[in-house]
């Protein structure tokens, strides 16, 4: 069992939780993830390491509520458990002096990048976080971005805040400017990220990606998470998370992602119905 | 004389199980077991050979003639004690173990006549043992004060943490599922084998005062170095096992509704699939599933398919004599529904524009000269494609070891199969006080070849960590 140390709304639906797991924090690394499930019943579902306290012996995930296992999950409390948790999985992210670093988050993604932000800080790089949200009131982390980045740039789909756009459009609008990026990072629905891949291509810059396909286990035993990368069969949870966004089949992707859509739907539909503030959803 | 003829009189008890149109229907297991009546008859048939050939053909020795005898004399509690000197978890191998292969294969009794059923005499104490809450523990002898890692919870390393126990040692498990049993918790489907039975037997390790570590992935949160050098552990088995699945590599592949058997199965079994929605994880419910391969995991998937509801066939690339799997598995699966498309080798997965499956193109295949293997080779037959109108591929083709402490142990010496290489009669590593078993050795194998490694290898760490001769284990 895994207590959950703190939990509050950051954003309307939009979830911080940090969970009691010395094994996991003593090991985290930029990049990786976990796999949780909520009770004995649930589904393991993957959740990417926001940040983590080894100190503390304290992991931080971002959580949405977005299907039947990510809801029983925001509906516990601090000081409540949570049955199993596992990582950290996936091979970490590289962390290197590459210059200047971009990071494109949005949705789950804009807590996802703060611990890469840090460590590509900390290894010398100028880090720019670029967070998208539908509207103001979704953003979060800031003071804990800002404090992470040497710039960060925050956009509204809407325009209530910050640059009306994506993420991405930042991204583009630098590369046209002829700023120097030398490395970009997207971490949020798959939406942003193959935009992200898409823009950064006629620049030749470097575009990793963070895929998390449906997976079982997270060590390379179902083979669900599958994704093909540059023509080759890569297991997501082995080989990645992270991807060369030039690289990745998103067509393939998105299929597979949606492959259980529907039996989720069912699950939902067949418990008692919640009450909760707001609730988006960034799935493209 | 008149003994002898009388046994040979008896035929071959079968046990009572469920009917095929019935049981198509549930996971519930499909034979029910002897009857108390039924076991006592059938261990009335062996014949208590002066120099038994059943106990050399079984992994790990169990003295199947002294638990038979007490089985006729109605001591069945006794019978399942003695099993369990040499078995740590009979209730399974009683299940799961090819016996015509080992003990049943070279029962003297069946040279002329049906062998013993010497796997369901074991299945059946051990199964009265757990009805009768009489499961007893052995006393223990001191404790030396030295301490184990076994990574991984699979037939391997429960087999290695039950026999270092009663040697005094303590013994932790580092399993990285959220329930202790490899493969007989994601792999074998609750019809075979009821998770119950596993977990009593992981009960009764714990009772022996094994600690089991769940959740714990090793070569990520400690690497088998700090096992050894920070956190105290004297010695290490390393049983984790063959994970990764292969898959054929031929187009379509990453279709949605191709999946591996590694998936297909431990959505069913681990998570509860079947019982969706009281378990969260959905299942693979499809109409019409073509499953390839010809072993004990094609046979398995087959039959969990079909109680999904769907039709089911196996394709399999060579024929039927030339399957890997248990002829009672076919059988089943046979009796159950399941068709076979044999001598016949998929070569393609079509899809509609939605990626999703619509139909497998087949090959028909005919046997040629015998390969390394002896088999006679499988050769396509020109112009015989067909297609298959599917809606779900289940890959059972094999799997291949688990690359995880391999790739973060790097003095650990593996095959250019990714396997662990160890001494035979050791079952120790390229690094001491390491030891290893089970398919992370074999590749893949069985339950009960794992179980033998395991015990081979716990005689070898006693030795080791009592600072005795490895190699000449007493």
């Amino acid at each position: 069992m895994f207590e959950i140390i703190k939990k509050h709304e950051v954003a309307p639906n939009v979830h911080e939780i940090i969970i009691r797991a010395p094994a996991i924090a003593k090991k985290a690394r930029p990049g990786q993830f976990v796999i949780m499930m909520v009770d004995e019943k649930s589904e393991r579902v993957p959740y990417t390491l926001a940040d983590w306290d080894r100190a503390a012996g304290t992991v931080t995930l971002v959580v949405q509520e977005m299907g039947q296992s990510s809801r029983k999950l925001v509906m516990l409390r601090t000081g409540d458990h949570v049955a199993h948790l596992v990582g950290p999985l996936g091979v970490p992210l590289e962390i290197d002096h590459f210059g200047t670093v971009a990071l494109a988050a949005g949705c789950y993604g804009i807590g996802a990048i703060l611990g890469i932000a840090r460590a590509m800080k900390a290894a010398g790089n100028r880090v720019i976080s670029i967070v998208e949200a539908d509207s103001q009131y979704l953003h979060y982390f800031r003071a804990e971005l800002e404090a992470a980045s040497d710039e960060l740039i925050q956009t509204t789909i809407d325009g209530s805040n910050g640059v009306k756009g994506h993420s991405v459009d930042i991204v583009k609008r630098k590369l046209e400017s002829g700023e120097s990026i030398d490395r970009v990072i997207a971490v949020g629905c798959l939406f942003v990220m193959m935009l992200a891949g898409k823009v950064t291509k006629p620049y030749g810059v470097k575009t990793f990606v963070a895929l998390n396909p449906i997976m079982l286990d997270g060590t390379g035993m179902c083979g669900a998470c599958r994704v093909n990368v540059g023509g080759q069969t890569l297991f997501a949870c082995v080989d990645g998370p992270f991807f060369d966004a030039h690289a990745v089949d998103w067509g393939e992707l998105r299929d597979r992602r949606v492959a259980y859509s529907n039996e989720e739907i069912d699950a939902v539909a067949s418990t008692a119905p919640v009450e909760h503030r707001g609730s988006r959803s960034c799935m493209a | 004389m008149a003994q002898a003829a009388k046994k040979k009189d008896i035929p071959r008890q079968l046990m009572p199980e469920q009917a095929p149109e019935d049981r198509v229907n549930n996971f519930e297991e499909v034979p029910y077991g002897f009857t108390p009546a039924l076991a006592m008859l059938e261990a009335s048939r062996c014949i208590r050979c002066k120099k038994p050939k059943c106990v050399p053909a079984c992994p790990v020795n169990v003295d199947i003639p002294a638990f038979v005898a007490l089985i006729q004399e109605g001591k069945f509690l006794e019978a399942a004690r003695q099993i369990k000197q040499d078995n740590a978890l009979p209730a399974v191998c009683g299940r799961v173990c090819p016996q015509e292969e080992q003990c049943e294969g070279s029962c003297a009794i069946g040279v002329k006549h049906e062998p013993v059923a010497i796997g369901r005499l074991e299945r059946f104490a051990a199964d009265y043992e757990r009805h009768h809450a009489a499961v007893t523990l052995p006393e223990l002898p001191p404790k030396t004060g030295k301490r184990v890692a076994v990574v991984g919870g699979g037939p391997a390393g429960l087999t290695v943490a039950g026999d270092l126990m009663r040697k005094g040692h303590y013994v932790t498990v580092f399993e990285a599922l959220q329930e202790p049993g490899g493969v007989l918790m994601y792999g074998i489907p609750e019809f075979r084998l009821p998770k119950e039975i596993v977990r009593a037997e992981v009960d009764y390790l714990r009772q022996l005062g094994v600690e089991f570590v769940l959740d714990y992935v090793v070569g990520r949160n400690s690497t088998i170095r700090e096992l050894l050098d920070d956190e105290g552990y004297h010695a290490v088995f390393v049983g984790t096992g063959a994970g990764l699945p292969s898959f054929m590599e031929m187009p379509g592949e990453n279709l949605i509704g191709v999946y591996s058997a590694n998936e297909y199965l431990t959505r069913a079994n681990l998570m509860k699939a079947y019982l969706f929605p009281e378990y969260d994880t959905p299942p693979i419910r499809r109409q019409r599933v073509a499953v390839i391969g010809g072993g004990n995991v094609a046979m398995d998937s087959a039959r969990t398919a079909l109680r999904l509801g769907g039709e089911v066939t196996i394709v399999y690339r060579r024929a039927r004599e030339q399957m890997p799997a248990r002829t009672e598995e076919v059988h089943h699966a046979e009796q159950e529904g399941v068709k076979f498309s044999l001598l016949t080798n998929p070569t393609r997965v079509l899809g509609d524009a939605r990626h999703r499956v619509t139909g497998m193109e087949c090959i028909q295949m005919e046997l040629g000269e015998p390969d390394e293997s002896g088999r006679r080779r499988p050769v396509p037959k020109q112009g015989s494609e067909f297609v298959m109108e599917v809606d779900t591929v289940i890959v059972a083709i094999g799997n291949k070891p688990n690359p995880l402490v391999p790739r973060t142990t790097p003095e650990l010496q593996v095959t250019k199969w990714g396997t662990v290489v160890t001494e035979p009669q050791t079952m120790q590593t390229s690094i001491p006080g390491v030891f290893a078993g089970g398919d992370i050795v074999s590749g893949a194998a069985t339950v009960i070849l794992a179980m033998g490694q395991g015990r081979i290898a716990a005689r070898a760490m006693d030795a080791y960590l009592r600072g005795e001769d490895v190699a000449q284990p007493h």
